[in-house]
């Protein structure tokens, strides 16, 4: 099946079957291996990537029915070598060890802000239940995106 | 985790899919329970039809003094809508209770239905609801009540090539309190008990009490020995506490490494409690 | 005078951010599943489904014609490779023939049976289905005690866990034929010592094969290993010529990959009646699963040396008895035996008390090796290089506010509300450690290389997979250099760039790689002093600053120009070779032994059962701290994982040897909503061991945690006779307690 989407801004066309994966057509098509594979089960948040603006698991989703959208990964954040703040915010406060659960966290924590500019912790807390880390026990990972909200408000 | 080899439609319309689904195509919608399935190999559909495709299919409105929800309308949908938050707040409540924040938005309320999980949370708050969902087939569509759609786990009223087109649940006066109460299993999030309480008070007594359990059985079901037991009761803990004490009178409780029969009881009547407590709380 | 100016900033201290993060935040870092070449090949490994049984057949035909299948093999195709290496010899020690595919009998669910290999993992996936396998199920023992007879004092449990590092393993293996050099990627904390036994396996000579352990996405000891996956996709790939990828799915890794934990302890203790601890007796059972993997047999034994805790005690007796299975090997598991013996010892510190009706704090207290007596020699034949055991408890105590609780709690019990508070001092072995007392050589390597551009490369041995040494070894660095720590690069993980290393396990990459780094700067700070000195022209001279300066008339030379000139060698001063280079083997002379004190304050839901967690005091020791950002970051993490051991998982196998929490959706690791905020507080008692006063810090958090909570909830339930429960401490077990004591 032929299919378009677009991806970080670029649009990347392929004939796919359609059980490819839309992570796979992530990794494997657009060639973006920042979005990773944690359980396959939908179940640790490692593929989140942003779908029309919500945050979404790949690992959980056909490519073909992304068909046509406009998808985010964790390499569209950055631009001009300019940090976004949610990723500035995880290296300040020492978000992340190991940095496989990285991609999607920040992903997840995006989405966080962009519904709730002003979360509480256990708004927080909630908000990354679907993201599994086994390193950090979630602490600076919390005072990351209270940090990114913070300087947003700001 | 690679399902095997299946065809893709995204219908052009309603019509389309069901012509599909008619011809035996299986319906897919936020494929949170379909996918990984497909991925153990433990579902293998030929051919799949979209139902998110039907840009239609999401909505959530008021008409003719109910609510109606499409059957594409993601948990998200539901939990963030200012409608439902001010005239049916126990699906907004049920609805933020799942999965997680990808799981909602992707997750969709005819999908969860449809797939009836034992332990979802959307089949308790429609049973106390009494919901009303509209299936439609290819050449004929009908309405089913909550109670008579929950057949047993992960069975329902639908029939091959019919889809869940919409739920219809009614609208509240404010003496009508609500709650939604719940334990989560720890790895998975999906309820290892849920409890939606839906209670009416007139006069300082309950004139009208509904209750839907959920995952203590094989299906969510009404606790009707509990919800007459609160009728014309005036609400005191001891009130309650009776009432509740019947939510799992007469039902084979589900046992797992999460919870065995007699906790996942007890649960229940704990949950009843609480849900019926905060319900009546809640009452302007 | 000329007049110099000299950086003045140090780093070692410090709260900085990581520099590993930049690529790891953009998504850009590469581990295994990342590595591409052009023609790669998928592996897909086919699983035995049952825990015991013998094959009496394996037909491979349907799936070797499936579309983009370039080869299957099966155990008695593969030829001429060595066995799955246990590197633990003791007397008696029986090790079972570790084959890397099975041959004729399977020993548990997920034994490796046969591996397809296409151009496409969709199309390996689908053929593996094609194989068939005749097998003739056997019966399987799933429970280790179930062989054994008892004597309790008290039976206490350290469930199997499964370690579930979010990047799965993974391997990549490219063979040159040509030049008969294999390169082989994989996820792994010991680098080095997988490419020793790998290339042993296989029949490689060890000098053509490099191993890189690319980006590493968490360990916690089940990377600490060497794998049959890592022999199978090295032989596969040199048999096709091709490179070839296989990356184990998340199940694979549940039922696949070694389990941590898995003992079942008796604990006896015997004190006098003012509460001093005579001694601690303990039976072990350890669950050893299917086979010994590289260091099943250690485990135990790092359990017993750990008993005396931190208490003064000369009589220990310990046995072990190592049961077979029909599961997954265990194996080390973040603390790896340390927290089982803790656990146990903590919690019969507790038992005591409560018997002799002393308070918990108190009876600690008072059995504690107090300061005077470093180094202590311990009757399990270790000596505590130095400890204050006293001061993080009363330092916990203070911040919790013992007393008040207490108060607290006593109204609560009034009111038939179950609170609890938790005390836990744990010690621990860290910075594994003298080579005498390790399978492999206990030391760790460092070069430090000075670029003729005056740019700092350090190659360490250790490995680090995200515990941030290419932040730490570079403040170590700049501080000794005098340079920025922009001006320096850690490479790690590829044995054809790092001179031979031991790897990131046992809490030792900072103290024994840090120290074999502080050395081999000396090295060069001497030599950088003598070339400074000659174009000087001075004797009399200091290195500060990234400069050597002339004590007498202020002149100086910058680290670069020193730099140049060594490349440069138009002059050597005496006895001295061009270059600046140095590498250091560095033998610690001892273990470190970090400790602390936790103490969690709980509340009991007297309906459901439900813990919440109040309060998490944490007051670790961990020596001098290089980084606090760091070291918070590994004690939050160390936490959740013990957390995670005391309230929810547990690898649960049926009497079939099922693995029934083989997924997340079954296994409940701990999520963001689920932990408490950790109060993370420190005192400072540096070691005499190595230069940089470090004791380590990855496992602590582990290991005090599971102990403090559990007390924690047996303190609620005592009021009802509550002694001991085992992890996990699910809800219906407290609910079942509440229901049947009230
Ligand atoms: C990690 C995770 C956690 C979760 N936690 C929870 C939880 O806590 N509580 C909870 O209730 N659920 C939970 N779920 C399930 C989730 O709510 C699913 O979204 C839901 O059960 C299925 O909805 P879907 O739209 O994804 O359906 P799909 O997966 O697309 O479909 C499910 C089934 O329903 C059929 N179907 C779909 N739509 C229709 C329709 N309109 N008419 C007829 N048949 C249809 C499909 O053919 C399929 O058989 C969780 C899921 C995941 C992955
Ligand atoms: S890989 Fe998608 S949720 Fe884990
Ligand atoms: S940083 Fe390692 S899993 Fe989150």
């Amino acid at each position: 099946m032929d299919i378009t989407l677009t991806i970080n801004g670029k649009s990347y066309s392929q004939d796919v079957e359609p059980r490819l994966l839309l992570i796979h057509f992530v990794r494997d098509v657009a060639g973006l291996t920042g979005t990773h594979m944690g359980c396959e089960t939908s179940l640790c948040g490692a593929c989140t990537v942003e779908l029309n603006g919500k945050a979404i698991k790949s690992c959980t989703m056909f490519a073909v029915q992304a068909k046509g959208a406009d998808i985010v990964t964790v390499e569209g954040l950055a631009s001009d070598g300019k940090l976004d703040p949610m990723q500035e915010a995880f290296w300040n406060e020492h978000g992340l060890q190991c940095g496989f659960c990285t991609p999607g966290m920040i992903m997840a924590s995006k989405q966080i802000l962009d519904r709730n500019p002003a979360p509480t912790e256990d708004e927080i807390r909630h908000g990354l239940e679907g993201n599994v880390c086994r390193c950090t026990g979630y602490q600076h990972i919390v005072n990351a995106v209270k940090a990114a909200a913070a300087g947003a408000g700001k | 985790m690679i399902a095997q080899k299946f065809e893709y439609t995204a219908p052009k319309s309603l019509d389309e899919a069901l012509h599909l689904l008619a011809s035996g195509a299986k319906p897919i919608a936020g494929g949170m329970s379909l996918i990984p399935m497909m991925k153990l190999r433990l579902a293998a559909p030929e051919h799949l039809v979209d139902l998110r495709a039907l840009k239609d299919l999401s909505y959530i409105r008021e008409a003719g003094g109910q609510l109606h929800i499409g059957a594409t309308a993601s948990h998200y949908d539901v939990e963030s809508s200012a409608l439902l938050r001010q005239k049916c707040p126990l699906l907004t409540e049920t609805a933020a209770a799942i999965g997680d924040v990808q799981v909602r938005n992707m997750g969709t309320i005819g999908g969860s239905v449809a797939h009836a999980d034992p332990a979802a949370d959307y089949p308790a708050a429609l049973q106390a609801l009494e919901a009303k969902f509209v299936l439609q087939g290819a050449k004929s569509e009908r309405v089913v009540g909550a109670t008579d759609f929950f057949v047993d786990a992960f069975t329902t009223a639908l029939e091959p090539g019919e889809i869940l087109r919409e739920v219809i649940v009614p609208i509240d006066d404010a003496r009508t309190g609500t709650s939604y109460q719940k334990m989560a299993q720890p790895a998975s999030g999906f309820a290892i008990v849920g409890v939606a309480a839906r209670v009416r008070q007139n006069a300082g007594k309950i004139s009208f009490a509904r209750l839907g359990i959920t995952g203590l059985s094989n299906r969510a079901y009404r606790a009707s020995a509990s919800e007459k037991a609160l009728e014309g009761k005036s609400s005191t803990p001891a009130d309650i506490q009776s009432a509740a004490a019947l939510v799992a009178q007469g039902i084979d409780a589900n046992s797992d490494l999460h919870a065995s029969a007699d906790y996942r009881r007890h649960l229940a009547v704990v949950h009843a409690s609480r849900a019926l407590k905060t319900a009546l709380s809640r009452i302007a | 005078m000329a007049t110099t100016t000299v950086k003045t900033e140090t780093f070692v201290g410090k709260r900085i951010r990581r520099r590993e993060d930049p690529r790891l935040i953009t998504g850009t870092a590469t581990y295994v599943e990342d590595v591409q070449m052009p023609g790669m090949h998928y592996a897909v490994i086919l699983r035995s489904p049952h825990a015991a049984a013998r094959i009496r057949s394996i037909d491979t035909k349907q799936a070797v014609a499936a579309p983009g299948v370039v080869c299957v093999f099966t155990g008695k195709d593969i030829k001429g490779v060595g066995a799955v290496p246990c590197g633990i010899a003791m007397p008696d020690l029986r090790v079972p023939p570790h084959t890397i595919l099975a041959t004729d009998r399977v020993y548990f669910v997920g034994h490796p049976i046969a591996v397809v290999v296409a151009r496409d993992r969709y199309l390996a996936r689908d053929a593996a289905d094609l194989i068939e396998v005749d097998y003739q199920v056997l019966p399987a023992v799933a429970d280790p005690e179930k062989a054994l007879a008892k004597v309790v004092k008290q039976r206490i449990v350290s469930q199997r866990l499964v370690p579930m590092a979010m990047e799965t393993r993974g391997v990549v293996a490219e063979w040159h034929g040509a030049d008969r050099q294999l390169n082989l990627y994989t996820s792994t904390q010991i680098p080095h010592l997988v490419r020793t036994l790998v290339a042993g396996m296989l029949g490689l000579e060890e000098n053509r094969m490099r191993v890189i352990a690319p980006e590493v996405g968490g360990g916690f000891g089940s990377k600490l290993n060497v794998y049959a996956e890592e022999a199978l996709t090295g032989y596969v790939s040199m048999k096709i010529q091709k490179p070839v990828k296989w990356i184990e799915s998340r199940r694979e890794n549940f039922t696949c990959t070694i389990h941590g934990r898995g003992h079942v302890d008796f604990y006896e203790i015997a004190a006098k009646r003012d509460g001093t601890i005579l001694g601690i007796k303990l039976k072990l059972i350890q669950d050893v699963g299917a086979y010994h993997q590289l260091l099943t047999p250690l485990i135990p034994q790092l359990s017993v040396l750990m008993m005396p805790g931190l208490y003064n005690t000369q009589n220990i007796r310990a046995d072990i008895v190592g049961v077979f299975t029909n599961c997954v090997p265990t194996d080390a598991y973040r603390g790896a035996g340390r927290p089982e013996a803790t656990h146990g010892i903590e919690r019969m510190v507790d038992m005591l008390a409560a018997e002799l009706q002393m308070d918990p704090a108190e009876i600690r207290l008072k059995n504690f090796v107090t300061k005077d007596k470093f180094p202590y020699p311990t009757a399990t034949g270790l000596v505590y290089d130095s400890g204050d055991y006293a001061t993080p408890l009363k330092k916990a105590l203070d911040l919790v506010g013992y007393h008040k609780l207490r108060q607290e709690q006593a109204d609560a019990r009034k009111q038939s509300k179950y609170m609890g508070i938790g005390i836990s001092t744990y010690g621990e072995i860290c910075a594994i450690g003298p080579s005498p007392a390790t399978p492999a050589g206990g030391w760790e390597s460092a070069t430090v290389k000075i670029e003729p551009s005056g740019k700092v490369t350090i190659m360490t041995g250790a490995c680090p997979h995200g515990q941030g040494e290419e932040t730490t070894f570079a403040q170590i660095a700049a501080d000794e250099l005098g340079v920025g720590l922009d001006d320096i690069l850690v490479l790690r993980g590829d044995t054809a760039v790092v001179q031979y290393g031991i790897g990131t396990f046992g809490s030792r990459a900072t103290a024994v790689g840090g120290s074999a780094l502080y050395y081999a700067l000396q090295d060069l700070k001497a030599k950088i002093k003598k070339f400074g000195a000659m174009l000087l022209e001075s004797e009399d001279v200091t290195l500060t600053g990234g400069k050597v300066i002339c004590n007498k008339t202020g002149n100086s030379k910058s680290l670069q120009e020193i730099a140049g000139a060594t490349y440069r060698a138009l002059k050597l001063p005496p006895n001295t070779e061009p270059g600046l280079m140095a590498t250091r083997f560095w033998e610690p002379p001892n273990f470190t032994f970090p400790f602390g004190a936790h103490i969690v304050v709980t509340d009991i839901d007297g309906e459901t059962g439900q813990i919440k967690i109040r309060r998490y005091v944490a007051v670790d020791d961990c020596g001098n701290i290089l980084n606090p950002l760091i070291v918070d970051g590994q004690v939050h993490g160390g936490v959740a994982q013990g957390l995670g051991q005391a309230l929810w998982e547990q690898a649960v196998y049926d009497d079939n040897g099922q693995l029934i929490t083989g997924e997340l959706m079954d296994y409940a690791v701990p999520r963001s909503h689920m932990m408490p905020w950790i109060e993370s507080h420190h005192t400072c008692t540096p070691s005499p061991v190595n230069p940089l006063g470090v004791k380590g810090v990855g496992e602590a958090g582990t290991i005090g945690c599971s102990p403090a909570v559990v007390n924690s909830v047996v303190d609620a339930l005592s009021p009802l006779g509550v002694r001991h429960i085992d992890m996990p401490l699910t809800p219906e077990k407290i609910w079942k307690l509440l229901a049947t004591k009230n």
